[in-house]
């Protein structure tokens, strides 16, 4: 942690304030989904051709960084954690102070082009707020069950993009991902869905794609 | 010559509280963003090494805290309370609490939650009182408590209770969280730490008081407790923690 520039920078621009500055993007959803792979994906995708920072909000303090860290996927001083006192969902919802000190600090510091926000494993509930990020990715896995979309909740209806991931295991947990994907298309009012495995595809094309496409939308 | 409204309040014969406003209210909700929910106030570092394990474990703790702490950020609030309308030269008051907060780890904690409860408090009120503490690259907690509890009405005694009933509900909340204790019986139990509270919010305005009428941070209370500071230095280095302090 470098906590002296998490202090000094406590000015808050509301992000609603104009097109200026990185987009920021919340990834999101239950514990053991992929959060953590797909943040690791994206920043091997990404950093060649973006500038990129990393707030984790993992519930053992550094793991996540640990993680991002230890497979090199960005440099040190790019990777900020926060902890949240038990409470992932209230870091990234209803108290987003200390997230918006780790962002803010890394964007003082890096001028990127996207920030990337994971939050700590919560439920289905756990969504971020708008004023911390512009949009967020809700990470499911198949392997938490094929009703889960049904089940519905914030991060499945309102998320930006819905990732239902381990798409390799649905035979082995007798899931069924036509079922899934109706079923989250049905609550999501045309907002994208993508089923995809992390771990077979790891260059997560179908996400980066979208990522990027948001990218180029808060340049425009 | 202080305001009126700084000494209208018997003091030393019970606190007798503000009248309650919505800003009072909010400041003193602990739902309201400013950081607080990371922050354990000691107890995470307490419970890792089994040193407190019940309600009446944490109880202890609190009567403690409070007699021996306490008083720096009561105190220092309640100044920030007194002078919020003065444009003073607000890094001097910063330092004197920063003198008295030997702990790097807790001098960041309180600047963290005093630059997140600053975010706040400048879209709630946002007039020059505020603003002024904006002009510091960092700014400890019971400062920007004061300051917010002045714009919303407080004395400076009310805004002593309010650090002493902020210290209590971190450490409760983290009781609960870490330890699944009954927050029940931890309610009651903050119910009867707050009343500890009382005189030592009271003392510590009338201490402040007296070091904003001398323009002099360093009369400020200097209390403090060598085991409290130590943990906090070993928590913020230690690896499986899931508060910041």
């Amino acid at each position: 942690m470098h906590r002296d520039d998490l202090m000094a920078a406590h000015t808050h621009a509301p992000l609603a304030a104009g097109p200026a500055g990185p987009l920021r993007v919340g990834i999101g959803g239950p514990v053991g989904g992929g959060k953590t792979a797909l943040v690791a994906a994206l920043c091997r995708a990404l950093r060649d051709e973006l500038s990129l920072a990393v707030v984790t909000n993992d519930i053992y303090t550094e793991e996540d960084a640990e993680f991002l860290r230890r497979h090199g996927v960005l440099p040190d001083d790019r990777i900020r954690a926060v902890r949240t006192g038990c409470c992932p969902h209230t870091a990234i919802r209803d108290d987003i102070t200390a997230n918006l000190d780790a962002v803010e600090a890394l964007e003082a510091r890096h001028n990127p082009d996207l920030v990337l926000v994971e939050s700590g494993g919560d439920n289905l509930t756990a969504t971020f707020s708008y004023g911390l990020v512009h949009a967020q990715i809700f990470v499911l896995d198949v392997a938490g069950g094929d009703k889960v979309p049904r089940k519905g909740g914030p991060g499945v209806t309102r998320s930006d993009l819905l990732v239902i991931n381990k798409i390799d295991l649905a035979p082995l947990v007798g899931a069924d991902l036509e079922v899934m994907r109706v079923d989250a298309e049905k609550v999501r009012e045309g907002r994208p869905t993508v089923l995809v495995s992390l771990r077979e595809q790891p260059d997560a094309a179908p996400i980066v794609e979208w990522i990027t496409a948001q990218v180029r939308a808060r340049r425009a | 010559m202080l305001p009126e409204f700084v000494t209208r309040r018997k003091r030393g014969s019970g606190y007798v509280p503000a009248v309650l406003s919505s800003g009072l209210l909010l400041l003193a909700d602990s739902r309201t963003p400013s950081g607080g929910h990371g922050h354990s106030g000691g107890v995470e570092a307490l419970v890792d090494r089994g040193l407190i394990r019940t309600v009446d474990d944490l109880a202890l703790f609190l009567s403690g805290r409070l007699l021996a702490g306490g008083a720096v950020p009561a105190s220092a609030a309640s100044a920030a309370c007194a002078l919020a309308s003065s444009a003073p030269d607000w890094s001097r008051w910063d330092a004197a609490v920063s003198a008295r907060t030997p702990s790097a780890a807790l001098r960041a904690a309180s600047r963290a939650q005093g630059s997140a409860l600053l975010r706040t408090v400048a879209l709630a009120w946002p007039g020059p009182d505020v603003a002024a503490l904006r002009a510091l690259s960092h700014v400890h907690h019971p400062l920007v408590l004061g300051v917010a509890a002045a714009s919303a009405g407080a004395t400076p005694t009310d805004a002593a209770v309010l650090a002493l009933h902020h210290l209590i509900g971190g450490a409760c909340s983290a009781g609960v969280r870490l330890l699944g204790l009954d927050p029940l019986a931890v309610a009651a139990a903050a119910v009867a730490a707050g009343r500890h509270a009382e005189p030592v919010a009271a003392s510590s305005a009338d201490a402040a008081l007296l070091a904003v009428a001398a323009d002099d941070p360093a009369l400020l209370p200097a209390d403090g407790s060598p085991l409290h500071d130590v943990l906090a230095q070993l928590h913020d280095t230690s690896e499986a923690t899931l508060f910041a302090s």
